[in-house]
C-alpha cells in the first residue's frame, strides 16, 4: 500500500489525517513542520505528501517547492491542506509544484476520496 | 468509512488553548512603534490553526469567530493595516472570549452568545473602521458554494465535449491526465480522442513534458460542476473548453464561461457517481457544509472528554530517559537471576554488585518518574504579562513585569494550585505596592515600577518570589489597622515579622477603598491556607519605601516527603522533616501540669503543650509513659508549636505518600500513609491536626 507523508503543525489535524489514512490501509508518517517533513522525505520515499500551508519553520508551499527539487519527488502527488479561500495561496502552491488542494474544513471521507483520486 | 471525530477533540482543545496562550503573549509583546513581523506571523498562525481545526472538528461558532480575528491579523501581517493599541486590545479581548467559548464547548455548557456577539462586533468594527456590521455571509468560512455559478445547463443534458490541452509543465505538479480521465469515466460514458500533433520528434522529446492534447466526449446526464471539479487543480496549466453536446452542436461556445466557473473555489467533493444525480442547484450544495453539523451531533452524544488536568504533556526526552532506565533495570534483573540460579559463595561479590546496581537504578528510575510530573513554572508565569498589562492600564500605573527562572520545574499539582495565590499576590503588589507614577517620581524612584516573579530551587524546596519596588509595608499602619479591626489588643507587642503576618489574618484589608482589583478583605488568609495545603509556607520581607517581597516556599514534589520516623511502642510514625524544630530530653522541673488542660513544658522562654502520642493513638505497647523516659520532638505546623512525646527517633528517610482518604478514610491527626521498608504501613502525622486533637 502506498505511503503518505502527513505534515501539519497542529497535532489534532495531523492525528485526524493520519488516523483516517491509516484506517484506509495507507502507511502514514507524520511530520510537524516543513523542516521535519523534508528530513523525513529524504530518508524515505513517499508516494504522496499531504501538507498544511501555514506552519512555523518551513511553510507548506516552501516545502513543496523544496521537495519538487528532489529527483524522487518530481512527479509525486503533493496536496495542500488550506483554509485560504482566496486564490493567492492556491496559486502560490501551484507555482511551487502542488498537485492540488483540500480545503479546510474537510471531513475524513473527503480526504480519503481525494487521496484515492491522486493515488489511483 | 465513518470516523468518530470526537476522539480528536481533546487534542484539539489542548492545542487550541496553547494557541490562545501564544496569541496572548504575542499580542502583549507587540511593540506599537516597531512591529516584529515574526510575532504577528506567530499570532496569525495560532489563529489560523484554531480556525482550521474548529471548522474540521465541527465547532463552527469558534471557526466563524476566529475567522474575523484571522482576517484582521492577516491584514496586519501583510502590512495592509497599522498595528494599533486599540486593535491589540480588541484582539486580546477576543482571545479571552474565544477561551471562554472553547471552555464552554469542552465542558458542554452554555456559550455566552451575547458576549461572543459583542466581541465579534468589536472585531468587525475594528476591521471595517466603522460601525457598520459586516454582512453575515462575509464572516462565515463555509466554502463558497459552487452552485453560485450561473448555470447555463439545460435540465437534461445529453453530454459534454471537453477539449483539454495541457501545458507542457502539467506533469511536474504531479497531475496525471489519465487519473482525470478515469474520474470522468466514472461520471458517464467517456470517449477519449488523443491528439499527437504537438509531440516533437524523438530526438527533441523531453519525457518529463506533456505534449499530448485530448478531446473528450462525455455522454450522460452529468453536472457541469462535476467536470469543473475534476479540472479544478489544473485550470492554470491547461487550455480547457467544456461545451455541452447540444450547445456544441448549435455552435454556442461555452469555453469562456469555463474559466470563470473554475475560478470559484470548489470544495474537494467527489463527483456524483450516479449519472442520474439531479442537476438542480440545491442538490449540488457541497458536502462540507453539512458535515460539521453531523460531527457536532456525534460529539454531543459522546461523554465529555477527560478534562485537561487529567492528562500531562511530557517532554519526549524524559520518556526516553525513563525507557533507558527500565532497560538498565531489566539487565540488572537478568544478571541477578543468573547469579541466583546456581548460587555459590564465590559469587557473593557478583551478588553484591548486582544489588548495588539495582539500588542505583531503582533510585534513578524513581527520580525520572518523579521528573515526569515536573512542569516548568512558565506554565503559571505565562498568564502574568497579560494580567499586569490589563491591571496597570486600569490603575493608571506604569509597571514592568520581570519573569526570572521560568524554566524552574515544579510538580504538576503545584502548577495547578499555585496559580490563584500568585495572582492574588501580584494583584496586591500592583494595587497596594507600586505607587502612582507621580508619587514615584516624587520619591526619587523611576516612574515605571517593577514587579518581579522569580522561581528557583533552594535545597529540597522551590521558592517563588513576588517582588516589587513599591512603597513597602507600613508596620505602624498594619498594627493600627489590626487594632481597629479588633484583631489584636492595643498592648500587644509585635516583632516586625509578626506585624507583616497580620495581613494573613482573616478580615484584614489595608486598602483605603475596596477596589475591584484587590482588597476584598478575604484573600491573604486564603492565599496562605492554599500554600499550606501544598505543604509550603509564605514569608514576607519588606522595607518601607523600598519594596516588598513575598516568598513562597514549596516542597519539590508532593508525592515524596522527607520524613523522620519515630517510634511509639510497636508503631512507627512519620513526622514531616520540615515541621521538626528540635528534639530534646526533658526533666521533670520543665513540666507544668494545668488542671483540665493537659501538660506543658518550658522550652527556653516559651511554654509548649505536650502531645502524648501513645495517648492520642492509644498505643498500649508504649515503652515510655513517664515524660523523662522518652523524647520530646518539638514541631511546628501553621504557626502552632507543640512537643510530641515519643519513645524514640528512628531515622530519616524519603517516603512515598499514599493517600489515606483514598484507601481508607480521613483520620484526624494523620495526613497520609506510606509503606515502610519492612512492608508495614507507617502513618504520616498532620501536625496542626494533632495539636487540635490534643486540645480536645
Amino acid at each position: 500500500m502506498a505511503s503518505i507523508l502527513a505534515v501539519d503543525d497542529s497535532a489534532s489535524m495531523r492525528q485526524m489525517v493520519s488516523f483516517t489514512l491509516k484506517g484506509a490501509g495507507y502507511t502514514v508518517v507524520e511530520a510537524v513542520d516543513g523542516v521535519d517533513a523534508l528530513t523525513k522525505a529524504q530518508s524515505q520515499k513517499f508516494d504522496c505528501v499531504v501538507t498544511d500551508v501555514n506552519m512555523p519553520n518551513k511553510d507548506g508551499i516552501t516545502l513543496i517547492k523544496d521537495l519538487r527539487a528532489l529527483p524522487d519527488y518530481k512527479f509525486i502527488p503533493m496536496l495542500m491542506l488550506t483554509t485560504e479561500s482566496g486564490m493567492d495561496k492556491k496559486q502560490q502552491g501551484k507555482a511551487a509544484g502542488a498537485t492540488g488542494w483540500i480545503v479546510k474544513p474537510f471531513n475524513p471521507d473527503q480526504l480519503l476520496k481525494t487521496i484515492k483520486k491522486v493515488l489511483g | 468509512m465513518s470516523i468518530d471525530m470526537a476522539q480528536f477533540h481533546q487534542v484539539f482543545f489542548e492545542e487550541s488553548f496553547e494557541g490562545l496562550d501564544i496569541m496572548e503573549s504575542g499580542l502583549l509583546n507587540l511593540d506599537m512603534g516597531d512591529v516584529d513581523s515574526e510575532t504577528i506571523n506567530t499570532i496569525f498562525r495560532a489563529a489560523h490553526s484554531i480556525k482550521g481545526g474548529s471548522g474540521t472538528f465541527g465547532f463552527s461558532s469558534v471557526a466563524n469567530f476566529t475567522h474575523v480575528m484571522e482576517t484582521l491579523l492577516d491584514e496586519m501581517r501583510d502590512g495592509r493595516r497599522q498595528v494599533t493599541q486599540s486593535a491589540v486590545d480588541v484582539l486580546l479581548g477576543s482571545v479571552d472570549c474565544l477561551r471562554e467559548m472553547m471552555t464552554a464547548i469542552q465542558d458542554e455548557s452554555e456559550v455566552d452568545e451575547a458576549r461572543v456577539a459583542e466581541h465579534k462586533q468589536a472585531l468587525e468594527t475594528e476591521l471595517n473602521g466603522s460601525e457598520t456590521p459586516v454582512v453575515k455571509e462575509d464572516s462565515t468560512i463555509a466554502p463558497e458554494p459552487s452552485s453560485s455559478i450561473p448555470s447555463n445547463d439545460e435540465p437534461t443534458i445529453s453530454g459534454w465535449k471537453i477539449s483539454f490541452c495541457p501545458h507542457t509543465d502539467l506533469l511536474k505538479t504531479g497531475n496525471d491526465p489519465v487519473r482525470m480521465f478515469r474520474e470522468l469515466a466514472e461520471l458517464g460514458d467517456l470517449e477519449v480522442i488523443v491528439d499527437f500533433q504537438g509531440v516533437p520528434t524523438l530526438f527533441e522529446l523531453d519525457p518529463e513534458e506533456c505534449h499530448l492534447s485530448w478531446t473528450l466526449i462525455l455522454k450522460g446526464d452529468v453536472a457541469r460542476e462535476s467536470i469543473d471539479d475534476i479540472f479544478d487543480w489544473v485550470e492554470d496549466e491547461c487550455d480547457l473548453s467544456v461545451q455541452s453536446l447540444s450547445a456544441a452542436q448549435s455552435g454556442i461556445d461555452e469555453a469562456a464561461t469555463a474559466t470563470t466557473a473554475l475560478e470559484t473555489q470548489a470544495p474537494i467533493e467527489a463527483p456524483k457517481n450516479s449519472p442520474s444525480a439531479s442537476t438542480t442547484e440545491q442538490s449540488e450544495t457541497p458536502a462540507p457544509v453539512k458535515t460539521p453539523s453531523k460531527d457536532k451531533g456525534a460529539s454531543k452524544a459522546k461523554p465529555p472528554a477527560a478534562k485537561a488536568s487529567g492528562s500531562i504533556r511530557v517532554d519526549t526526552g524524559k520518556i526516553d530517559t525513563l525507557i533507558n532506565m527500565v532497560g538498565e533495570l531489566v539487565i540488572t534483573q537478568s544478571m541477578l537471576s543468573l547469579v541466583g540460579e546456581h548460587f555459590s559463595l564465590d559469587k557473593l561479590d557478583q551478588l553484591k554488585n548486582g544489588l548495588t546496581q539495582l539500588e542505583r537504578h531503582t533510585r534513578e528510575l524513581q527520580e525520572s518518574v518523579m521528573n515526569i510530573r515536573m512542569l516548568p513554572i512558565s506554565f503559571v508565569f505565562s498568564r502574568f504579562p497579560r494580567l499586569v498589562h490589563d491591571l496597570s492600564n486600569k490603575l493608571d500605573k506604569k509597571i514592568e513585569l520581570k519573569l526570572v527562572g521560568e524554566h524552574t520545574e515544579v510538580d504538576k499539582t503545584v502548577v495547578e494550585l499555585i496559580s490563584d495565590p500568585l495572582v492574588h499576590l501580584v494583584r496586591n503588589s500592583l494595587d497596594h505596592g507600586i505607587e502612582m507614577p507621580a508619587d514615584r517620581l516624587a520619591a526619587g524612584k523611576p516612574e515605571t515600577g517593577t514587579v518581579t516573579l522569580e522561581a528557583y530551587h533552594r535545597g529540597g524546596n522551590i521558592v517563588i518570589e513576588v517582588k516589587d519596588d513599591g512603597k513597602g509595608l507600613n508596620k505602624d499602619m498594619l498594627r493600627q489597622k489590626a487594632i481597629e479591626k479588633g484583631l489584636i489588643d492595643e498592648g500587644t507587642v509585635l516583632t516586625d515579622k509578626q506585624c507583616y503576618e497580620l495581613i494573613f489574618m482573616a478580615g484584614f484589608s489595608t486598602a483605603e477603598a475596596v477596589t475591584d482589583v484587590s482588597g476584598r478583605g478575604v484573600g491573604m488568609d486564603v492565599v496562605r491556607r492554599n500554600i499550606q495545603s501544598l505543604g509550603g509556607n509564605i514569608e514576607i520581607i519588606s522595607e518601607l519605601g523600598v519594596g516588598s517581597t513575598m516568598a513562597i516556599h514549596l516542597p519539590l514534589t508532593l508525592a515524596i516527603l522527607d520524613g523522620q520516623s519515630i517510634a511509639v511502642g510497636d508503631e512507627t510514625y512519620i513526622v514531616p522533616l520540615g515541621s521538626i524544630i528540635e528534639s530534646i530530653n526533658i526533666t521533670d522541673d520543665m513540666v507544668n501540669r494545668v488542671a483540665g488542660k493537659g501538660e506543658t513544658f518550658r522550652l527556653r522562654d516559651e511554654y509548649l503543650p505536650i502531645v502524648r502520642m501513645h495517648d492520642i493513638f492509644h498505643v498500649e505497647s508504649a515503652k515510655a509513659v513517664n515524660l523523662i523516659e522518652g523524647l520530646i520532638v518539638v514541631v511546628e505546623g501553621q504557626g502552632v508549636r507543640c512537643g510530641l512525646f515519643v519513645d524514640d527517633l528512628l531515622g530519616q528517610q524519603q517516603v512515598v505518600i499514599k493517600s489515606l482518604e483514598a484507601n481508607y478514610r480521613c483520620v484526624e491527626g494523620v495526613s497520609s500513609a506510606t509503606i515502610l521498608g519492612d512492608g508495614s504501613v507507617g502513618l504520616i502525622l498532620d501536625i496542626p491536626g494533632l495539636v487540635r486533637l490534643s486540645n480536645q
